[in-house]
Parts: C-alpha cells; structure tokens; sequence
C-alpha cells in the first residue's frame, strides 16, 4: 500500500512593532529578566489592554503578501487557560473572525510548482518565558509577555518534509521582506507547529492528526515531520491506531514522544474579549497599506534577471532575503556593475561573514564601501587576488579599501619603465629559461612571471609584465 | 435541568477550584437552582437575534507604538509570594 | 448642623467664603468616623493621618489664591476595588490581602488632580459580589438606619459612609445594581453613568461589559459635582467614551415641566414591599404636580433579563477572576504538592463562597457543549433587553421604578439562599444590561423608618436630565441629605 504523508502547519511571527501588544513595553529581546514590565502584561488587577495600531497595520501587511482577504470586521476573544507563564490566565487571542482568511504561497520543490492555501492569520499575544534553573522550582520571566505574534494557519496541502521547508522558507521570506518581522527563529521569533497524518495514496479522508508544538529550526521542522511520519506509517503498517495527541519533538536525540498529560481534552472557554472593542478595516485602509508593500521576492528575482542582466541562479540567491536584496540594489545604485557585485556577494562575502560571526543583518561592510573596493580592482589599481585580501582586512579592521592598499602598498605596479629594469636583470639572471623557450618550451614563461611577483611582492600587473618578459626574452634571443 | 456531581467536579478542576464532598452536593444545588430559573431563556427564540457584545458601537480603539517606562524589577516583583534570581518562582514545571 | 453633615456643595460655600479651612473641614470628618466608624464599619483602611496632612497642606495653598475647585479639599471615599498606589487594594478578599498596586485607577488620579482628600477605603462584597456587603472577608458593615440591618451591596461600605456622614462623597462600581440598590437602603444619592462614561482603569473587574464606577453623595448638586470630576475619555481604557466634557450642574435646576416620565407595570410586580408601592405612587404625583407628563409603557422581556445578567456577569468573572493564581501577587496557600496543586489551594482558600460559586457558574456556561445555551443565548437576550429599552425611550425621556424590590433586610436573612438574594437585583441589573445610566435617590422611609429608594432610568448619555429629573423631585419632597439615627449609641 501507498502512504501519503498530510501536513497543515501553524507558524507563530513575532511582530517587530516597539512595543508590545496591549501595552506600552518594549519587545526588545534579550533584556534582564523582568525588566520589561508593567501591570498590564504583569496581568495586574483591574488593569486594561489598547491594541498597538502598528499591529492591525503589519497583520494587514502580513495578510496582502500571503494573498489573504482582509476582514472588514474582525474582533479579539479570550482563551482560557491556567500556566505560569500566562499571566492572565487567557491569552487574548481571535478565534471566529480573524484579522485575515484564505491566502495562498505558491512553492517549488524538485521543479514541482504547487500553491499552499492559507485558512486564516490572527493576532494574539505571546506568553512568557519559564526557565528552568533553580533547583527547586520554575522561574517566570515576563518580558515576553505580550509581545505581538500572528499566527498563519495552512490548509492540509502540505506532503513532504521537503514542502514543509520550502512553505515555511517561503513565508519567512516574504515576512522579512514586509518588514513585519525580524523572523529570527535563533530568538524564537518564528515558531512552526505541524499537524501530520498519514492516509491511503488517493483516498480523500483524513487519518488521525498528531501535533507538534515550537519547531524554532528549519532543521527541526524537517526532522520532525521525516520522523513523524515515519513513525505513523509504522505504526499503521503494524495495524495499529493513531493516537490524536500532542508530541514533543526532541531535536537532540531526534525523536518525537507523546506529551500525554493527566488533563483531560482541553476546555478553552472562548469568548468575545469585553475590554477590546471590534477592529473595522475601511477599503481605503486596506489598499493604502497595498500600495505601502515593498516589492516581493518573487517580481524582485524576475527585475534582477530582466533589468541586470543576472543569470536566474544569482538572482534567485540575491533576493532569498530582504537585507541581502537591499544592499545588493544600493550597491548596484553607486556602481553599475551587477554581475560584478554579485559575484563578490555570492562568493566572497559568506566565508568571511562566517568567519567575523556577522551576517548580512549586522555586516560592518556598507554597500559604499565594498564598491570603493570593487572600483579599485576594475581600474586595475589592485589585482584580484589582491582585493580579496583588502575585503578580508576590510571586514577585520573596518578600514576602507583604499586606505588598506596603501598602507600595505599593494597598489599594482604598471610603470612600464621600473618593470623593464626588474625584468631586464631577471631575464638576464636566467639564461636557462630563455634558452628553453628559444626550444619551444612556453612553460619556461611561467617560471619568469613567478619571479617577477616574487621580485615585486604580487604587486606586478601581471598582464603589463607578461608583455615585456615576452619582449625582452624575444630581444634576448634575436 | 440539575446539575450532576461529575459536572460541578469538572467545572471546578477547569477553574482550579476544589471542594470537599459536601460542598459539591451543596454547589449541585445551588447552581442547579440558579440555572433551572435561567431555563426560562430557553423559552425565547434568539435564532435571528445578533448577540450583543458591546453596548456601544465603539471601534479601532488603538495605541501608537510608542514605548512608555516599565516597571524596575523590583516593583515588578514587590508583589509576588516567591521569587529567585529576579523572576517569579512556582514549583518545577515539566518543559 | 455639624459640618461633617454638610453636603459638598454647602462646604463649597463656606470654603470659598474662607469660613472654613479644610483642616477643620477634614477634622470634623475624622472626628466623626473616629464616633462612629465602630458601630458601621464602613471602611476596611483608613487614611486620616495622611488626610489631615493632605488637608494643612491644601490650606497653605489656597491661602495664596482666591480660586477654588468644586472638589478641592473635601474629604471623600473610594471602594477597596479601585487601586491606589502604595494603599492596599483588596477587594474584601482574602485573595489580595496584601496586594499594593504598583499603579492608580484612573478615577483616584483624577480626584487626587481635582484636590480631593482620600479618608480611606471602603468595604464590599468580595470583588463587588453580592447585594449585602456580608460577603466581604473582613467585616460586616451595619446599617446607620438600623445597625441589624444590611446596608446593601456591593457597595455597601460606600454608601454607609456618605449615609452616616463619615465621608462627603465616596465612589462605588454598579455591575448589576451595586451602587443603586445600597443607595437605596442607606437613603443617599447613588448613580451609575453609562457604559463607558467613567474610565474602569484600575477598577478591579467583575464583569467588564457590566462594571461602571459611579458617585453615592448626599445631594442631587453633589451628585453632578463628583460626575463632572470623574467623567471623561481615559486613553487607557478602550471602551471609555471620547466626549466633550460637558458641565452637569449647568442644566440641573431647570425642572420636569413637559418631561415625560415613564412607568412601567413590569417594574410594579409580584414581590414588591407594598410600603415602596405606595411611595413610588406618591413620588409619581408629586412628578404631576412639577408639570411633568407621566405615560405608561412597558417591557417585552423583563423577565429574561435577571437570567442573562447572571449568565454574563459570572462567564466574564471566570475569565476576569482567573488571575489570581498565586504567582504574582496576593494569597498563596502556605501547603501545595505541585503547580496544580498551588492553583487549587491558593484559590479555593483566597476565595471566598459567593466568589466561588460565580466562577463555578461562569465556567460552566462558557464551557464546551453549554456556551450556545447559556452565554451566546445571554449575549442575545442582551440585544432583545436594549431593543425593549430602546423602544420604551421612544415613548417617554426618563422611566421611574422602584431601585429595589424592598428596603434593607436583615443581617444574615439571605445568606443561605443564593437565587433569592440574587432576585434583589431584579429591577437594577436590566440597567446594566443596556448600558444606560440610573440614579437612585430617597423617595420616603417603611413603617419601620427604613429608607426607599426610587430609580430613575434613561437612554444612553441621559445623565443631565436623570440628574434634572433627580433634583426637582428632591427639592420639591424634601428628601435631600437624609440623616439616619445610627442606632441608639449615637
Ligand atoms: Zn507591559
């Protein structure tokens, strides 16, 4: 029998507003513990919650990308639930009328082009953080409390962990592009949940679902789903029966296990949240927020190809982020060479941003200064070789690439006349050489141009050199 | 309609509630009054009728994104029966 | 008159006049409690060291100016639902017995701008449930009328202050009738605005499409003196209403000529003390003989109402009340095995019965398979109670019922009867329903020298014409700032 794996997933954004959801906190990351605090998101009593405008503003953005409809009517709910790290003991949330319904991202996998369809994009807040280091309890930072996430549930349209990726990448893309989100997953910024099931190839029923929560990798996300539903066509090949239950995905040891609780289903109690009124979205909101969206990954790789001239694969690598597309255009505004610039940004900047721990999100180069660089190795002022090099330093020191050429006098020499006189004395110094190549060894050329670059440190235009060892050995041998 | 043991047993651990065997048959009781006289709003065809959330039409109530001052950890804590190490303390929670 | 029965309006007077000083004003109200607050017990703390602190330091200002405003220096009262910086705030719950919000309500901020002196903070129900202040977790307040007696709830504490003038103005929060129906017994002025006038900021919540903060004051002037300070858009609460400020005295004085005032039959009905029958009657003649039209009009679906308040106020305090968790702040049970077990205890012990049964109540009509029948079915009857409103103020302005069915009863007499002290309610929480705004104010004392009190109803934002309507009645019977024999001690 042939299994077919069936995937929906649910993807948690945080949103890069300032602040918090309900309350006027910062969301910055990586703050001492409970410093960013108030008795709102402390779920203090009698306090009351007023939605961050930017919120509806970037949900709306978020939704217009994902190709969603946006309501013109949407309201908050509570969900009621005890857990530390829930304050108030309900997550406000929506839960009937979402902010957005029935989107759809189009993916690729294997040269298979196949659209995911969206059900729905709410607003919520986020919980708090429990870290687990005392020695006899749980500790509760609330800093994360109330930072503003949506939640982008999938239709089951998803088959393959390989979809799964290539879906989640995809949306990751277009929300960094939007500027809705930072999409950090190292920061927790970007959460997958899946719902797999397995079925017959062809039939049209569902199996039963598991779920698994907080995937904060695309390795997990990956593993997880290959594990999963390798485990349930197990099972079923065994005639056994799914359980419907939540799992715990172990990305250490690699494994998934059931979270299976003492408590019984869970009872959420939803109901319209009394202390926020509803959110009523004009036409004229909507299409002014439309119209505000940057261009989208897919019509910027298109430009890339048509209006530079760039062969589909460096396109495609210059736009998968926002910030890498940014910088690549603002270098490409100083200095019209785009093949130029993207082969330095394909080739020689990863290496060193590994190596300098930066990324393009923190790199210290700016597009002005890598085209200083570059400008400096198409007049020829420098070799090639030579301009990896000054990038290298550029990226230690911080210095600009013209000052590092100086300082390190790697400026190349093309005075004919001072060449000539170096040439002349090596020519000279190896009459085994030039008598080789009066016997039709070309080889012996080689052993010359090395010992100019040895004589001038590389700093020999190679292509001036090359002529006049040629002359000289020819005068030499006439 | 009454309320049974088991009901007000399962309401109560929803709500993080416990009550002794007495003061279950006790809560049967009274909710069960109290719901009983609520049956009356069964008798009343609502199935046209849009349930009313708010009783003024206000909406888009929101907040600039601005950033306010927080609370220092110390007041944000002043409060709390137990503490460590700058956060709230609660007894061990499986991850 | 002693000063501390004075209403604010006639301490205007004398301030302004520099007759007085509020020192002395302040004093005489401190003296008073410290005679009486023994036999009342009205207030769960007290600030009156810090009040007369407050007060010498408001003298030396006003010394230097000749411009005062309306509630500058007068001694007031606030419910201990409404939070105050570095003053316990506790609800009358075990629950927050030591909670010291780190922040203000927002009606506290805007008494303490308009130079109001705290004197300290009132009992009530636990967390505003219940209709007889005997749920609170630390005391009983008495009746001044007869100290056997409850003074009503949840307010209770709020409306005995202002009753035996151990306050000249308090605030209380009106959920379903908690500051109309404790008015009623006390026999002082109490209203309720509208949904939305007054900010909830800070206002511990009961039920939050229900709970709104609302004067008890000795006069009908003084009524419209504590609105026109509490009144206004709080940018912090999202359903406050963004008005212009308007000045309620300003319309006041211009009397019910050609107004017309509802009565309704549905609010004439089985279990109404005969005593409040007959002064209600006599209330609607005097209206007559102000010159005001008195129509009859009438109600489709009272009846559902006292169901689908029940039905609301509790899902929403299930929700509101599950904060208290022991984790943040307040009562944590000293013994617990593990995390559930801590919730459990620390709730089942913090809570007092009533609170209980409310959560109880509320989690199950929001629970799975009951929330169609109970809180969406609530929800809908809401709309069907607004459209018989609605309807009933497009036959008169203001509608006149009674506050409650009957006057005070007895301590203890409905303590074991849950559905029968929820049935006091009957004729306050249709108000709260619709969110319109209800004044209750004396209309005649029973044979046994207990207080009535009438209601006056109007549509949304009628708050100047219940207020007209309000202050002609008392000018006209006399019924103004009522002074009770406080037993036989005082
Ligand atoms: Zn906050």
């Amino acid at each position: 029998m042939e299994y077919e794996i069936v995937i929906g997933m649910e993807i948690h954004v945080e949103l890069g507003t300032k602040t918090k959801i309900f309350c006027s906190c910062p969301t910055e990351f990586g703050q001492d513990e409970n410093t960013h605090t108030c008795p709102v998101c402390l779920g203090m009593p009698g306090v009351l919650p007023v939605l961050n405008e930017k919120v509806v503003e970037y949900a709306t953005r978020a939704g217009l990308a994902l190709n969603c409809e946006i309501a013109h009517f949407s309201k908050m709910d509570r969900k009621n639930y005890f857990y530390p790290d829930l304050p108030k003991a309900y997550q406000t949330s929506q839960f009937d009328l979402p902010i957005c319904t029935g989107g759809a991202v189009g993916i690729e996998v294997d040269g298979v082009k196949k659209d995911i369809g969206i059900t729905r994009i709410h607003i919520e807040e986020d919980a708090g953080k429990l870290l687990h280091e005392s020695a006899d309890g749980t500790l509760l930072d609330v800093n994360r409390c109330g930072v503003p996430l949506i939640e982008i549930v999938t239709e089951p349209d998803l088959r393959s962990a390989e979809e799964a990726r290539a879906f989640a990448e995809k949306v990751r893309n277009i929300l960094e592009y939007t500027g809705v989100s930072d999409c950090k997953m190292e920061q927790g910024s970007m959460r997958f949940d899946v719902n797999l099931s397995i079925r017959e190839k062809g039939t049209e029923v569902l199996g039963t679902r598991t779920e698994m929560k907080n995937l904060n990798s695309f390795r997990a996300l990956i593993r997880a789903v290959q594990y999963e539903s390798k485990r349930q066509i197990i099972e079923l090949k065994k005639g056994r029966e799914i359980i419907q239950e939540t799992r715990k995905w172990d990305d250490t040891k690699g494994v998934s296990s059931s979270l299976r609780s003492k408590e019984e289903a869970h009872d959420y109690r939803y109901f319209p949240e009394p202390d926020l009124v509803p959110i009523v979205l004009e036409p004229s909101y909507i299409e002014r927020i439309k119209s505000k969206l940057p261009e989208l990954p897919e019509a910027k790789k298109k430009r890339y190809v048509e209006e530079y001239k760039l062969p589909e694969y460096d396109a495609g690598v210059l736009t998968t982020t926002g910030v890498t597309a940014r910088f690549f255009e603002e270098a490409v505004a100083l200095y019209n060479e785009p093949k130029q610039i993207s082969n330095w940004m394909m080739v020689e900047i990863p290496p060193l941003l590994k190596e300098n721990e930066q990324s393009m999100e923190t790199i210290t180069i700016t597009p002005a200064l890598l085209v200083e660089l570059l400008k400096l190795v198409r007049d020829k002022v420098i070799s090639g070789t030579s301009g990896k090099e000054v990038l290298k330093e550029m990226f230690v020191s911080g210095k600009n690439a013209g000052d590092i050429v100086k300082e390190q006098g790697l400026a190349q020499m093309s005075d004919t006349g001072e060449l000539e006189a170096i040439i002349e004395k090596i020519v000279a110094d190896n009459p085994k050489s030039v008598e080789d190549i009066g016997a039709g060894n070309e080889k012996a050329y080689g052993f010359l141009t090395g010992q100019v670059m040895k004589a001038t440190k590389g700093k020999a235009n190679a292509q001036v050199a090359n002529e006049i060892i040629r002359a000289v050995v020819a005068r030499h041998l006439a | 309609m009454s309320l049974t043991r088991e009901d007000v047993t399962y309401v109560a651990n929803l709500a993080r509630l416990e009550f002794s065997e007495d003061e279950v048959t006790a809560l049967a009781d009274q909710l069960g009054a109290v719901l009983d006289y609520a049956e009356t709003l069964s008798g009343l065809d609502t199935s046209h009728i849009k349930a009313t959330e708010h009783v003024l039409a206000v909406q888009n109530v929101f907040r600039e994104d601005e950033i306010k001052s927080c609370l220092t950890n110390e007041e944000a804590l002043a409060n709390a029966p137990e503490s460590e190490a700058g956060c709230f303390k609660v007894p061990r929670v499986m991850e | 008159m002693e000063l501390y029965q004075k209403t604010i309006h006639e301490i205007n007077d004398l301030l302004d006049k520099k007759e007085v000083t509020v020192t002395e004003v302040t004093q005489a109200v401190v003296n008073r409690i410290n005679a009486v607050e023994k036999n009342t017990d009205a207030y769960l703390s007290l600030q009156t060291e810090e009040a007369l602190e407050a007060a010498q330091g408001l003298d030396t200002e006003l010394s230097g100016r000749t411009q005062r405003t309306p509630l500058e220096g007068i001694p007031y009262g606030l419910k201990d639902n409404m939070c105050t910086r570095g003053i316990l705030t506790t609800c009358a719950s075990k629950m927050l017995y030591n909670f010291n919000p780190p922040y203000n309500a927002e009606v506290y901020d805007r008494l303490s701008e308009a130079g109001g002196i705290l004197l300290g903070k009132t009992n009530m129900d636990e967390f505003a449930m219940g209709s007889s202040t005997e749920n609170s977790a630390y005391k009983k307040t008495r009746n001044p009328w007869d100290l056997n007696k409850v003074p009503g709830g949840s307010s209770g504490g709020s409306a005995v202050a202002v009753a035996a003038d151990t306050a000249f103005y308090t605030l209380g929060s009106d959920t379903g009738g908690s500051i109309r129906q404790p008015a009623s017994f006390c026999g002082v002025v109490g209203m309720k605005p509208t949904y939305g006038l007054v900010s909830r900021y800070g206002l511990v919540a009961f039920a939050s499409s229900l709970d709104q903060i609302g004067p008890f004051t000795k006069d009908v002037e003084d009524c419209a003196l504590v609105l026109n300070a509490i009144v206004g858009h709080d940018a912090k609460d999202s359903t406050s209403l963004n008005l212009e400020k308007i000045d309620y005295t300003n319309n006041l004085k211009q009397g019910v000529k050609g107004l017309k005032i509802g009565v309704a039959k549905e609010f004439f009905g089985e279990g109404l003390q005969p005593e409040v029958r007959k002064s209600l009657e006599e209330a609607i003649a005097i209206y007559k003989t102000l010159g005001a039209e008195i129509v009859d009009v009438s109600f489709q679906h009272l009846d559902y109402a006292l169901s689908a308040y029940y039905m609301i106020s509790s899902a929403e305090a299930s929700s509101n009340l599950a904060r208290y968790d022991g984790i943040r702040y307040g009562f944590r049970a000293e013994e617990y095995s593990d995390l559930v077990d801590l919730y459990k205890k620390t709730r089942s012990q913090g809570f007092g019965d009533e609170v209980k049964r409310r959560i109880m109540l509320g989690t199950y009509a929001l629970s799975s398979g009951y929330y169609d029948a109970y809180y969406k079915k609530a929800m809908q009857v809401r709309t069907i109670i607004k459209a018989d409103f609605d309807q009933v103020f497009g036959g008169c302005d203001v509608l006149l019922t009674p506050t409650a069915p009957t006057t005070a009863f007895g301590i203890g007499e409905k303590t074991s009867n849950p559905l029968e002290m929820y049935l006091t309610d009957i004729y306050t929480v249709p108000v709260n329903i619709a969110g319109i705004p209800g004044i209750s104010i004396p209309c005649g004392l029973d044979n046994s020298g207990m207080p009535i009190g009438m209601q006056l109803l109007g549509p949304i934002l009628s708050e100047e014409t219940l207020l007209k309507a309000a202050w002609a009645f008392e000018q006209e019977s006399g019924l103004t700032n009522l002074k009770a024999s406080l037993g036989t001690e005082v």
